[in-house]
C-alpha cells in the first residue's frame, strides 16, 4: 500500500497521458479534480492486486464521451460517486475497491478523485493498460466477467443501470444514453472479485503512469532526450522522428477516421510514417510496409517535450517522435484481438506481433 | 498615408508607408515608462505630414506586461454559468497566486449554459443573478466576466445575464463576455474572460493616452491596435477586449518580413537584443501555435502564432571558447558592448569585427582574433539554422528573411538555406507589421455536420467568416479566405465537428466613421475595428 498524494499527480497525468495512444482525453481537466478532492478529503491508498482480499467488491469507474465536452462542460464533482452508488444499490452490496477501467487518459484521473470521496481504497491496475474507445474492449471480459450491470450517471442527478445481453450490446445501450446526456457522463461497471484481479486486470498500471510521466519530467529537466526516457520505460520501440505533412480525416461508416504522414528528419531522413488514427493511434505503416498495429500502443510524443500528441491534436508541422510499445499479451490472443485487433476498427490488416528492433 | 508603431520593451519602432504602400520614413525611439512620450518621439522623428495621415496602427505589448506583473488589474467579478455543472471546479481553480490576488479571486457558480448539441444545460435562473448582482455590487466590482458553457455554440445566455447583471448595476459597469473571447474548453476561455475583464480600465487610460499622444502631435487620423492574428482593432473595441493584443509582437515582425520580402511562404528570423524569434509564415500570415497557451502562467487558448525562441541577440555575450548568449546586455548594449566603449564582447562586436555592420567604434574590435570571430559567427549560423530547420515542414527550398535590429548576425545564407534576405528597412519590421495590419473574421465553433452536407456546411461558415470581416471594417471584395480547419470532435457521434474558418481583408478607411457602433457586437468574434 501506498498514498497517491497532490505531489503525485501531475506525472500520473503525464504517464498517462502517453498510455492514452493520442485517445482517452486530455488528463488535464482529471488532475484538476482528483487535486481538488484530494485536498478536501486527504490521500488516497493504493494497492496492489495481492493486497487486495479474495472476498472484495472491486468496481471501476470511469468517464464517458467525448473529452472536448469534459473540457467544456466542466463536471460539478462527484459523478463518479453517484454511479458507484447507483451500481451498490443495483446489486445490493457496497463497493470495497475502486479501480480505473483505462489507465491512458483522463481516465487514470477521475478514479483518484472517486476513491477520495468515497474513502475507499484503489486498485493498482486498470482493465486495458492503455485507452480503448468502447466498453466492451476490457480484458475482464475474456475471463467472462461481464461489464454488466453497469450503472451510468450524469452531473445532474440522472443514473441509470444498463442489465444487457453481451457486452457489445451495453456499449450500444451507453452509448446511445451518454449522447442523451449531453455526450459525458459517469460508469460504473464491470464489477469484480478480488480474486479475479490478477486475470482480469493489468498491474501495476496507475505506478507505470507515474514512472513514465517521472522519467519524461526528468529528462527535460536534464536536458535528455525525453522521448528515449517514454521508450525505455515503456520497453518500446523507435518507429520515426519527423514532421507531420499531411493530416486528413473523414467520416466513414460512422468512424471518424483519419491519417497522418510524418516525413522522417534527423537520422530518419528519407523515411515516411503513415499513422491511421480514429479515437486512439491504431496503425503505423513505415516506408509502405506496416510496423505497428493496435491493440499494441503507438504513442505519438513531441519531440522536444515528450508530451502526447493527440489525435485531435495532430496538425500539419508538428515535430514528432513516434513510438511503439507492447500491448498486455492477452490482447494479442484470439479473444483479445477480436475485441481491438486492426479489423475489428476496419483496417484490412492481420495484427503484427510487436517486435524488438 | 499610415503610420506604423510597435512599442516593444527596448525600443518604440515606427514607419510611415504612403498609400501605394511606399515605405516613406522610418524610426527608432527608446521606450519610456509612460508608453505615451515615446510614441510622440517616434512620431516626431518620422515627421509626416500631419494632415496626409489616415491612419495610425499601434502594437503594444503594455497588457501582457501587466498580466506578468500582476499590476494595474482590477478586481473581477467571475460569473459562471453552469450549475449544475462544473461546480467541481469553480472560476481561478488554476491560476497563479499573485495573479489570483491581483484580480480579486471572487467567482461566482450560477444556473445557465448548454450542451454541446445548444440543448439549455439548465434554465438561467433571474433571481440567482439578481442575488449574484447584489454581492458584486456590495464588493465594488465594476468589471464583470460572464462565462456560460458551450457559449462558442450557443451565446444567448450570456448576453441575456449580462442584461439581468446590467439592469441591477447600473451603468459603469462593465462586462466580458467569453463567446467574445475564446474557443470550446471552458476554463481557458474564461481565464481569457477574466484577464480581459481586469484589463479593460487600463485598456480605457492606455487608449486615452495614447489618443492624448496623438493630439499632442496634431494627428487627428483614427488610431488602432493589432491584434494577436495581425489584423486590427479600432479603440472601441480596444477598451473592450484588450485581451486580443496579447501577441500582437510576434506577429507584427513576421508580417512585416513578409511586407518587406515580398514573401508570403517563408521562414523568418527576428533577431533582437536579447533572443532570436523563429516563425513560419504561410500565405502572408503567421503559422500558428496548437493546443492551449498560457499567458503569466494561465491557460488559455487564444491563437498565437508558433515561435521557436533561441537566446541568441545583438546584445548576446560571447564566451571565451566562441559560445553566444543566452545572456545578454540588454538595452545596455550601447554602454557595455566594445565598439561603443565598453568592455563586454557581445554579438554585435562579433558583427563589426568580421565587417557585417558598422556600428559603433570598429577599431574597438580590431585586436580580436579574426578566426576567433569567424568561428563564433559561424556557430552562431549553425544555431539559427537548426532552429529554423526545425520549425520548417518540408524539405522543399524555404528561403529564410531576417529582421529585426540583430539580424546583423544572420549571414547571407545559412547551412541548408542558401536564400537568405535581409530586406530594407528589417530593423523595423514590427512597425512595417503594424501598419500593413488588415481586418479579419473568424467562425470558430462545433457544427454539426450530417453525412453528404459537408460542402455546405464550409460553405456557411466560409461565408459567415466573410460577412464577420467586412462587419469589422473590411472593405467588402477584398476580404478572402486564409485558414480553414475542421477537426470532427473524438469520441462524439453524429458528426459533430469543429470548424475554424478565418478571413482578412483590407481595412476600408472610408468605413471609419465617427460614430462607433458597439465593438464587437458578439459577432465578431475574435475579430477585428468596428467601423
Amino acid at each position: 500500500m501506498r498514498e497517491i498524494n497532490l505531489d503525485n499527480l501531475d506525472d500520473i497525468a503525464r504517464g498517462a497521458g502517453i498510455l492514452g495512444t493520442g485517445g482517452g482525453g486530455d488528463p488535464y481537466i482529471g488532475k484538476l479534480l482528483a487535486r481538488e478532492a484530494i485536498r478536501k478529503y486527504g490521500p488516497v491508498r493504493l494497492v496492489a492486486f495481492d493486497e487486495v482480499p479474495d472476498d472484495a467488491t472491486v468496481v471501476p469507474v470511469s468517464g464517458m464521451g467525448a473529452p472536448t465536452v469534459l473540457l467544456e462542460r466542466v463536471p460539478a464533482g462527484g459523478e463518479e460517486v453517484a454511479a458507484l452508488r447507483a451500481l451498490e444499490k443495483h446489486i445490493g452490496r457496497a463497493a470495497t475497491h475502486i479501480a480505473p477501467i483505462e489507465v491512458g487518459g483522463v481516465n487514470s484521473m477521475l478514479p483518484i478523485a472517486c476513491a477520495a470521496e468515497a474513502g475507499l481504497p484503489l486498485v493498482d491496475g486498470d482493465a486495458m493498460g492503455r485507452a480503448f474507445p468502447e466498453a466492451q474492449m476490457v480484458l475482464p471480459g475474456l475471463i467472462g466477467v461481464a461489464n454488466t450491470p453497469m450503472a451510468l450517471a450524469d452531473d445532474k442527478g440522472n443514473s441509470i443501470i444498463v442489465d444487457a445481453v453481451s457486452n457489445h450490446a451495453a456499449e450500444r445501450i451507453a452509448r446511445a444514453v451518454c449522447v442523451e446526456l449531453g455526450c459525458q457522463i459517469s460508469s460504473a461497471d464491470t464489477v469484480m472479485r478480488g480474486d479475479q484481479l490478477t486475470d482480469g486486470l493489468v498491474p501495476a498500471t496507475l505506478t507505470l503512469a507515474e514512472r513514465l510521466g517521472a522519467a519524461v519530467r526528468e529528462a527535460r529537466a536534464a536536458h535528455t532526450d525525453p522521448v528515449l526516457a517514454a521508450r525505455t520505460m515503456l520497453s518500446g520501440t523507435h518507429l520515426l522522428t519527423g514532421k507531420v505533412i499531411d493530416v486528413s480525416r473523414r467520416t466513414e461508416g460512422g468512424f471518424a477516421r483519419g491519417n497522418a504522414r510524418i516525413e522522417g528528419i534527423g537520422d530518419d531522413a528519407g523515411r515516411v510514417l503513415e499513422l491511421g488514427f480514429q479515437n486512439e493511434h491504431l496503425l503505423a505503416t513505415r516506408d509502405g510496409g506496416t510496423v505497428a498495429t493496435t491493440p499494441d500502443l503507438i504513442c505519438v510524443l513531441d519531440t522536444d517535450t515528450g508530451d502526447p500528441v493527440t489525435t485531435e491534436g495532430l496538425r500539419y508541422g508538428l515535430r514528432v517522435s513516434v513510438l511503439a510499445a507492447p500491448c498486455d499479451p492477452r490482447w494479442t490472443t484470439p479473444g483479445g484481438l477480436a475485441l481491438a485487433g486492426p479489423r475489428y476498427f476496419g483496417y484490412d490488416v492481420d495484427y503484427l506481433p510487436f517486435r524488438e528492433s | 498615408m499610415r503610420i506604423g508603431i510597435d512599442v516593444g520593451g527596448t525600443n518604440t519602432d515606427a514607419a510611415l508607408l504612403g498609400d501605394d504602400d511606399r515605405i516613406i520614413a522610418t524610426a527608432k525611439t527608446p521606450t519610456t515608462s509612460d508608453i505615451t512620450s515615446g510614441v510622440t518621439s517616434a512620431i516626431r522623428a518620422l515627421d509626416p505630414p500631419m494632415e496626409s495621415v489616415t491612419a495610425v496602427m499601434i502594437g503594444t505589448t503594455h497588457f501582457l506586461n501587466a498580466l506578468i506583473e500582476g499590476a494595474r488589474l482590477a478586481p473581477v467579478a467571475a460569473v459562471r454559468l453552469g450549475l449544475p455543472a462544473t461546480a467541481a471546479l469553480p472560476p481561478m481553480t488554476d491560476w497563479p497566486e499573485r495573479q489570483r490576488v491581483a484580480v480579486g479571486g471572487h467567482g461566482y457558480l450560477c444556473h445557465g449554459g448548454r450542451e454541446f448539441d445548444g440543448r439549455p444545460l439548465s434554465p438561467l435562473d433571474p433571481e440567482e443573478l439578481k442575488r449574484t448582482a447584489a454581492d458584486i455590487a456590495a464588493r465594488g466590482l465594476t468589471s464583470v466576466a460572464v462565462s456560460s458553457v458551450f457559449s462558442p455554440v450557443a451565446e444567448e445566455d450570456e448576453r441575456r445575464a449580462a442584461e439581468i447583471l446590467g439592469a441591477e448595476l447600473g451603468p459603469g459597469v462593465h462586462f466580458s463576455l467569453s463567446h467574445e473571447l475564446g474557443r470550446v474548453g471552458l476554463l481557458a476561455r474564461e481565464n481569457a474572460t477574466i484577464i480581459n475583464a481586469a484589463l479593460r480600465d487600463l485598456a480605457a487610460a492606455i487608449v486615452e493616452s495614447f489618443a492624448k499622444s496623438l493630439a499632442e502631435v496634431s494627428l487627428t487620423a483614427p488610431f488602432f491596435l493589432s491584434q494577436n492574428d495581425g489584423t486590427l482593432m479600432d479603440v472601441d473595441f480596444a477598451r473592450a477586449y484588450p485581451v486580443a493584443t496579447f501577441a500582437s509582437g510576434p506577429t507584427n515582425s513576421m508580417r512585416g518580413a513578409a511586407f518587406l520580402s515580398g514573401l508570403g511562404d517563408c521562414a523568418v528570423v527576428d533577431v533582437g537584443g536579447t533572443t532570436a524569434d523563429v516563425g513560419i509564415l504561410a500565405g502572408g500570415f503567421p503559422r500558428e501555435a496548437a493546443g492551449e497557451s498560457e499567458a503569466a502562467g494561465i491557460r488559455t487558448n487564444f491563437r498565437i502564432p508558433d515561435v521557436l525562441s533561441l537566446g541568441i541577440g545583438g546584445g548576446s555575450l560571447v564566451s571565451p571558447d566562441g559560445e553566444t548568449g543566452p545572456r545578454s546586455v540588454g538595452f545596455r548594449l550601447t554602454e557595455e558592448a566594445l565598439v561603443f566603449g565598453g568592455s563586454t564582447l557581445t554579438a554585435t562586436d562579433l558583427a563589426v569585427a568580421a565587417g557585417r555592420a558598422d556600428i559603433g567604434d570598429r577599431s574597438r574590435v580590431a585586436h580580436l582574433d579574426p578566426e576567433f570571430t569567424a568561428r563564433a559567427l559561424d556557430r552562431i549560423a549553425e544555431r539559427l539554422a537548426e532552429t529554423v530547420d526545425r520549425m520548417r515542414t518540408s524539405a522543399g527550398p524555404l528561403p529564410v528573411v531576417a529582421v529585426g535590429g540583430g539580424s546583423v548576425l544572420v549571414p547571407a545564407a545559412l547551412p541548408g538555406f542558401d536564400d537568405v534576405r535581409r530586406p530594407g528597412h528589417f530593423d523595423v519590421a514590427n512597425a512595417v507589421g503594424a501598419a500593413i495590419a488588415q481586418v479579419g473574421g473568424e467562425v470558430d465553433r462545433v457544427f454539426q455536420v450530417p453525412e453528404g452536407r459537408r460542402d455546405a456546411v464550409l460553405a456557411e461558415a466560409r461565408e459567415e467568416a466573410v460577412g464577420r470581416a467586412e462587419s469589422a471594417g473590411a472593405r467588402p471584395g477584398t476580404v478572402r479566405i486564409v485558414d480553414v480547419e475542421e477537426v470532427p470532435l473524438a469520441y462524439l457521434p453524429g458528426g459533430a465537428t469543429r470548424i475554424r474558418v478565418k478571413a482578412v481583408g483590407d481595412l476600408d478607411l472610408n468605413g471609419i466613421s465617427t460614430t462607433h457602433a458597439p465593438a464587437g457586437a458578439g459577432d465578431t468574434h475574435g475579430a477585428a475595428s468596428h467601423a
